[in-house]
């Protein structure tokens, strides 16, 4: 399984990258993309928009399945990556390249509660 | 516990991701959904359709016995090896399931019936069997297998796997099988829109037969690009696009009923008195903002609808469906799906949306 040791993890398939700047990108996993199929729709949530721990804000569809996008932590959206929506395939070929948004958390401690690479792992493989 | 086909092993040795479909353990697809969807489309694939059951029916008031239990009338076979697409109806006109029925002899036909239904297909037609009193033998093959080679290269590599079959199916027609012994038929049927053929044989041979149609670069296709390939060439799915409780006139399968004859076939009374209530037909999404899924609400001028099956159509490049409208709704309507919070424009038409390769809805 491909899980990248710098990043951190939601129970719920994302993967979180703290950004210089104190922004947080989030993605799905590459187990999460592999699960979906072929991808053809990503919708990004907007800059601007604030949000709760655990709130939906995007979606993801593959040919199969729509699934929810979530927030890892509260804080407001500074951006969405419009360029998935014209390349969704994208998230299949590099799911660790294809951020989705970028939040700005309200507390950055809550970072501190996501899994790590090893516990990630060891809840995408149960 | 999953049951399993005779080529459970060579999906797994291939990597396929295996789901439970109906209680069998099969595979959605060996990789990528959509390039297996493309090689059906533009060469050849080959799909393991073993849950699948064949039903051998025997004795001399077969022909009798199927005009009563069918919607489609079997009285147009003629020829030996003619096929026919008919639904099972209850008593209420609902349809119990959608098979094919094959013409052998006057005393043999064979019908292949859908996998999740395939028990209670046999305990019906026990039941009207005894019905109808014609005696017939009722003999569900388990010990038989079946793949379904489809696209435009598919007979082409399934001759070059199996030339001795070539002289017996060469000629064969759309819709036409041909039976090389007592156990291999070699059908001109799909569920593609391609062309092709379903090959049904011993159980024991699947794994040989199966590794040499590959060996023709022939690609192993899982069930997701099956619905998806279903799916744009305008066919139903049982249990989504009807089932019991719906009626086959308002599933767009009035072609199928075959009501000519004064032929007093189970669920005729039903059928004929509640008449068509819907219209079902295609849509294709025109607003972006996701994928057309099934049990979707669609708003049409005439009031509200329902999609039974939605998908993203990799030779189209969109999303369509087929969903049951208001009657009255016609092609190139305009309606409104609601997908998640937002209404998406969607343009209605009639399918199929794809055949043989080309786009039907421009």
């Amino acid at each position: 399984m491909n899980i990248p040791k710098e990043l951190k993890y939601t129970a719920s398939h994302e993967w979180a990258r703290v950004e210089p700047d104190g922004t947080v990108s989030i993605g799905i996993t590459d187990h999460a993309q592999e699960q979906l199929g072929d991808i053809v729709f990503v919708e990004a949530p907007k800059a601007g928009r604030k949000v709760a721990a655990g709130e939906a804000v995007g979606v993801v569809e593959s040919v199969k399945a729509a699934s929810d996008i979530y927030a890892p932590v509260a804080g407001e959206i500074v951006a969405g990556n419009d360029a998935l929506a014209d390349s969704p395939e994208q998230v299949n070929a590099d799911a660790y390249g294809s951020w989705m948004y970028r939040i700005k958390p309200d507390n950055a401690a809550d970072l501190d509660k996501l899994l790590d690479a090893a516990a990630y792992e060891k809840l995408a493989s149960e | 516990m999953l049951k399993t086909t005779p080529l459970n092993a060579v999906h797994r040795e291939a990597g396929a991701r295996m789901v439970d479909f109906g209680g069998w353990d099969m595979p959605v697809n060996y990789g990528s959904q959509v390039e297996e969807h493309h090689a059906v489309r533009r060469d050849a694939g080959i799909f393991d359709v073993s849950h699948m059951r064949v039903v051998d029916l025997e004795g001399g008031g077969v022909r009798e016995f199927l005009r009563f239990a069918l919607a489609n009338d079997v009285a147009k076979l003629a020829l030996p090896g003619k096929a026919l697409y008919s639904c099972l109806l209850n008593d209420a006109g609902g349809v119990i399931d959608d098979l094919i029925a094959y013409h052998f002899r006057d005393d043999f036909f064979r019908l292949v019936v859908n996998a999740g239904t395939a028990e209670g297909d046999i305990q019906w037609l026990h039941s009207l069997n005894a019905l109808a009193g014609h005696g017939v033998s009722i003999r569900p093959r388990e010990d038989l297998a079946m793949v379904a080679v489809q696209g435009p290269n598919a007979r082409e590599k399934f001759w070059r796997a199996f030339d001795e079959t070539k002289p017996a199916t060469e000629a064969l027609g759309l819709f036409q099988a041909a039976r090389l012994g007592d156990d291999i038929m070699v059908a001109r049927t799909g569920y593609t829109g391609e062309d092709g053929f379903e090959v049904v044989f011993p159980a024991s041979d699947a794994e040989s037969i199966w590794r040499s149609v590959v060996g023709q670069g022939v690609r192993p296709c899982g069930l997701g690009a099956r619905d998806t390939l279903r799916l744009e060439a305008g066919m139903n799915l049982y249990g989504q696009d009807m089932d019991a409780a719906v009626s086959p006139l308002d599933a767009g399968l009035a072609w199928t009923v075959d009501l000519k004859a004064p032929r007093p076939f189970f669920g005729r009374k039903a059928l004929e008195a509640r008449g068509q209530q819907q219209d079902f037909l295609g849509l294709v999404l025109v607003d972006k903002g996701g994928v057309l899924r099934a049990h979707q609400k669609v708003l049409a001028e005439g009031g509200e609808g329902e999609i039974t099956s939605g998908t993203f159509s990799p030779t189209l490049g969109v999303s369509i469906a087929l969903a049951r409208l208001p009657r009255g709704t016609a092609p190139g309507a305009t309606v409104r799906v609601v997908v998640r919070d937002r209404e998406l424009a969607a343009r209605v038409v009639k399918p199929p949306f794809v055949r043989n390769g080309q786009s039907l809805v421009g």
